[in-house]
Parts: C-alpha cells; structure tokens; sequence
C-alpha cells in the first residue's frame, strides 16, 4: 500500500504544481458546454429539456482531453519503468493512477456542473440526481479511458486513437447518466438507472486496472 | 550461495535475433560487465533481466527457481537504471527520491544520506528540470541508495558524470558488492569497477546472425 500512496500523492502534487491542466479541462467543460445554444437556438424551453445531455457530453469530452497525459509523461520520461519495476502489483499502482486522475478532472467537473444546470435553467428538482450521475459516472469514465489511455502508448498518433477506442465503450454510461435525470425530471425514478451506474462502476474497479496495467507491460517490452 | 543465471537465453527484437544461447552465472558480491558494439543488446540483456522483457527462450534463475514463479520478489530485489532519468521537472530533488522509495515500499528515511553520498545534499530542495544531466543521473543512482536491493542493473551508468563522481559511483559499487550485492552493468567506457566477469555480447550475436528466425 505504500507504492499506491506515494503514487497517489506524487501525482496529486504533480498536478497541485501543473493546476493549468486541470483547469484547462474545467474551462474546455463550460465552454463546450456554453456552445450548444449557438447551435440550436436559443429557445429556453429546448436547452433545459436538453441540459443533461449537453452536461454529460461535454463531461465525457473533457474527460476524454485529459486521458492522454494519464501515462504518456511517465512512459516518455522512464518513470513508467521504475513503475513497473515496482514489487507492488501494476494493478494497484494503476488504480493509484487513476484515482488521482479522477481527483484532478472528475471531481473538478462534478463541481462544476451546478454551473451549466444554471446557465440552462435547468428545474432545481433535477440538480441532485445530476450531482450523483456524475459522481458514479466520471470515476468511471476515468477508469475506461485508462484502458484505452494504456493501450496508445507507442503508438505514433496515440492522441488520436484514444477517443475512437474510448468512446464507443462509453456510451453504454452515458445512456445511463443522461436516463437517470430524464426520469428524475419526468417525475419517474431515478434508481434503476443510478443502480445500473454503480454497477458498471463497481465492475470497472477491478477489471479496467486489469486491462490497463496488461497494456502497459506490453507497452514497455 | 543463492546464483542469480541465465540459462540459454534468446531476445528477439522487432522480428530480429538479437542474442541466442546467452548464459551468466552471478554469485553474491559478483559484478558482471556487458560489453559490446551498439544493438548488441546489452540493453536488451538488462531489461531482460529486470523482467520488463521476456525473453524468447531461456530462463533467469535465482537461487535454482525460475524468477517467473514469483516475478514479484524479482523485482523487489533489483534496481535498474536505464537510459532515462526519470526525474520529474517539477518535483524537487528529494522529492523525487522520496517518492521512489515509496514506490518500492519503503520508507524516505534513506534519502538524506543517499543523497549526500552523491553530492545532491546541497541540491534537496532544487526543482528536477534546473539539474543539469550529470546531476540527473546522479540523482538516478541514488535511488541505488536510498532503498536497499540485491541486485544493481546499469545500463552505461558513466554517461554525463564527472570523473569525480564517476569515483563516487566506484566506490559505492564496491561497497555494495561487499556487503554481498551484485552489479550487471552495460558500458562503453571504462568504468572504475574491478569485474569478476566480462559477458561479450557479440560472442552470442555472431552465433544468432547465422540462422535468421523467420
């Protein structure tokens, strides 16, 4: 456990001392976000029948953005070795990876969403659902993408290859995320659908540091 | 005496035979030098003996069991220093030492003294990208120090240090190998290391160029 918290607290600081990333993902989630009414007009009505799904979409985006630099530095600059030289599991130290991760854009963005559920007016009633769907779908989201983020290494367009393998494999947790507030909004219940995101949490946690630690090793051959 | 070997190993690399047939022996406080013409694999070699690659025959034994029956306490008893640094810009000097420590399950107790026995201890608080490269590869070897290991795996270790610390990493090789440690390092240049062992990897180069693998 001491390899998964010295990885934790270096990439916690790490990113302390580089906030710019994190607050570029911040400003590409409200700016993606602020683009939609240029496209669909600006009828009041439309944009808050439709905030969930711009808020999810242009979370997933702005997840997507960050995914690239999840391992790229370390494999680029030798820590990825020592990393893998490590006597601790791959697995833990990924899961490390990606909590710091998560702390450094998922969670930014959950406070951020208030925010644009604002700025579309969305109903009031809808906010707590919309808080707990981005609590369980963006660690998520982090943990999927470390996957696709692992499986890039090397390769010579890598930035390019992770959306198309990442975002396919997403779509069943944005279905999910943008149901549970659509339900909550249509007076239904929210539950099925936030019981199916925790689950496909609880299934990522350990099977994506599985896949993801299996590529980096591939990666370092 | 617990041997650290090589059995019969190959390494093929991007469909090429880099070595075949490779065999060490390594008792404790043995040190073992590679030599070779560039792509020789000397690198190949000690990668392969850090487990980040397989090789595609052959077996490392230490001890009489195979290091694939337990890979984990393969790796928490070797150090290797490769080509890259490692060392992050924006961390400080000891705190990229710390945090290597750690990643190894160990404490940052040892840092201070590991840092001060290749001169870094003035340099503690200096962010990684002011270092100059001699001062990052010194910075590398002393994750050598700062948690014990058996094994010291150097991939050209001389390259960027100043003959003073060129010494300095002399002596705290002989000082390992004292105390029972074991050194394989690759190199160009002569190092101040009184081998017990030279490995010339174009003896096993000339065997495996004379039957391609595909």
């Amino acid at each position: 456990m001491t390899a998964f918290y010295g990885i934790l607290a270096r990439d916690l600081r790490l990113a302390l001392r580089q906030w710019m990333d994190a607050g570029l993902v911040i400003l590409f989630f409200l700016v993606c976000a602020a683009l939609f009414p240029f496209a669909v007009g600006p009828e009041p009505n439309l944009l808050a029948r439709i905030a969930p799904g711009i808020i999810a979409v242009s979370a997933l985006l702005a997840v997507l953005l960050s995914l690239e630099r999840l391992f790229l530095a370390d494999y680029e600059d030798g820590n990825l070795e020592l990393i893998a030289l490590s006597p601790a599991p791959l697995e833990l130290v990924v899961l490390a990876k990606v909590v710091a991760h998560w702390s450094t854009t998922g969670l930014p963005l959950l406070l951020a969403t208030p925010l644009i559920a604002l700025l579309y007016n969305m109903p009031a009633d809808g906010l707590p659902v919309l808080l707990v769907v981005m609590a369980l779908g963006t660690p998520t989201l982090s943990l999927i993408g470390a996957i696709g983020a692992a499986l890039t290494l090397g390769a010579r367009r890598g930035g390019v290859l992770i959306p198309l393998l990442v975002l396919p494999l997403w779509i069943s947790v944005l279905i999910f995320m943008v149901g549970a507030i659509d339900a909550e909004l249509a007076g239904l219940s929210a539950r099925p659908h936030v019981l199916f995101l925790g689950a496909f949490l609880l299934a990522a946690l350990p099977l994506a540091p599985w896949a993801s630690a299996a590529a980096l090793r591939q990666a370092l051959e | 005496m617990t041997l650290f070997e090589g059995r019969e190993l190959d390494c093929v690399r991007g469909e090429r035979l880099v070595f075949a047939g490779l065999g060490f022996a390594l008792p404790p406080g043995g040190a073992l030098l590679l030599e070779g013409p560039n792509g020789s694999g000397k690198s190949s070699l000690l990668r392969v003996m850090a487990g980040l690659l397989k090789p595609a025959a052959g077996a490392l034994v230490w001890g009489g069991r195979a290091v694939t029956e337990d890979p984990e306490a393969h790796r928490a008893r070797l150090h290797y220093v490769g080509h890259l640094e490692a060392v992050k810009p924006v961390l400080s000097v000891t705190e990229n030492l710390s945090y290597w420590a750690k990643l190894r399950g160990a404490s940052a107790d040892g840092v201070p003294e590991a840092l001060e026995r290749f001169g870094l201890d003035q340099l503690a608080g200096v962010a990684g990208r002011l270092l100059s490269a001699g001062q990052k590869r010194r910075l590398a070897l002393a994750r050598l120090l700062a948690t014990p290991a058996d094994l010291w795996l150097l991939d050209e270790p001389g390259v960027g240090l100043d003959v003073a610390s060129l010494q300095r990493l002399g002596q705290e090789i002989a000082r390992h190998r004292k105390g029972g440690g074991r050194v394989v390092a690759s190199t160009h240049s002569a190092l101040p290391i009184e081998a017990s062992e030279t490995l010339s990897l174009a003896d096993f180069a000339a065997r495996a160029s004379a039957e391609p693998v595909w």
